[in-house]
């Protein structure tokens, strides 16, 4: 599977080392330079330096090509922005966008994004551990 | 009208200056407590501090009583959510997004924004407009009905100097709206007849604004 993962971050290095290992062709999206530094030696996927919200960006990562996108940078914003760019203007058949606001991400999740919120993943795993 | 305005930055506090001036109910929201105390100042109790695609300040705003919401922040993606957001969680009809780079302006209209405003695009037009033989210079895109409007000077030998509009055959869904020559603007009819140097402003469907540049080179032109 061709997958583009933005923001390289915590979730996004760790993600793409998993799909990396698991064999998957992996491009990982940033603006800032340095953040790539965090996927260390081992990492055998591409990196692309720019915004997500550029199509010219986008397209240099191969979204034209790739069957699924993953935004997760640190903004909501430009996640929710990222993919819905990825799913109405390129039709990537996967496209999934984190949100830590969980008003937005029930917003674009109606909207028809799939869309991960771990402010509510993690309070409902909490809660279940508390409760136990 | 009730007008809410987020980012209120030098394009957001000059906009609500002017909506104030006309009459209109504004609110204002920005994250910087800086610029809320600023506009506090100069335009009265309007502004709120906060995100502006965060639900909170939307709805301390009366964001579902809005009849217009301007996103006017210098960053693209919080523009179009803050547009579709008040959209679609504040059934807002109206919004209107400020756009920083050109490029996000075809996917904005793709993503359901229909009225946006690229101020680099706005000055370019400004700046052809001030260069004596221009391209075609775009002045206004209405992209909910489809309509542009566009200017271009007649060029010296265009096969239209001395043409009246009715000689012209225009095609359809094209209109010559307004000639300004030698500064004086005319609303031609169709004795009026163009000549070399004229301002030619045309209102066109959005995706044919090259017809007047077709036209003052001759392809236009009909023989009855």
């Amino acid at each position: 599977m061709r997958i583009i993962i933005l923001g390289c971050g915590r979730v996004g290095v760790h993600l793409a080392h998993a799909m990396d290992q698991a064999g998957h062709d992996v491009t990982v999206v940033d603006r800032n330079r340095e953040s790539f530094n965090k996927l260390g030696s081992d990492y055998g996927g591409k990196m692309v330096l720019g915004t997500g919200i550029d199509e010219d960006v986008l397209r240099k990562a191969g979204i034209e090509q790739a069957d699924a996108f993953v935004a997760v940078t640190n903004g909501d914003n430009t996640n929710a922005m990222a993919a819905q760019i990825a799913q109405h203007v390129f039709q990537v058949p996967r496209v999934v966008a984190r949100m830590y606001d969980p008003v937005r991400e029930e917003t674009y999740r109606l909207l028809g994004l799939d869309t991960v919120c771990p402010t509510v993943m993690g309070a409902v795993k909490i809660r279940e551990m508390v409760d136990a | 009208m009730y007008i809410i305005v987020v980012g209120g930055g030098k394009v957001g506090y000059y906009l609500t200056q002017h909506l104030l001036a006309a009459g209109h109910e504004v609110a204002v929201i920005e994250k910087n407590p800086k610029k809320v105390e600023n506009i506090i100042n100069d335009l009265g109790g309007i502004a709120i501090l906060g995100d502006g695609s965060d639900a909170s300040p939307m709805l301390e705003a009366g964001m579902n009583r809005a009849d217009i919401a301007v996103a006017a922040t210098g960053d693209d993606e919080d523009n179009l959510i803050v547009c579709q957001m008040a959209k679609m969680k504040f059934g807002v009809k109206r919004t209107i997004a400020r756009i920083n780079n050109p490029k996000n302006e075809h996917i904005f209209g793709v993503l359901g924004i229909e009225t946006t405003v690229s101020y680099v695009d706005a000055l370019v037009a400004q700046i052809e407009r001030g260069i004596p033989t221009h391209a075609l210079v775009h002045l206004l895109t209405l992209r909910d009905v489809g309509a542009a409007f566009v200017e271009k000077q007649v060029p010296p030998a265009s096969p239209v100097i001395g043409m009246t509009m009715s000689e012209m055959n225009l095609p359809e869904h094209f209109l010559i709206a307004l000639i300004i020559r030698q500064s004086q603007a005319i609303i031609p009819k169709g004795t009026t007849h163009l000549e070399e140097g004229d301002e030619v402003v045309a209102v066109t469907a959005v995706g044919n604004e090259d017809l007047l540049e077709q036209l003052f080179r001759g392809e236009l032109i009909k023989k009855p």
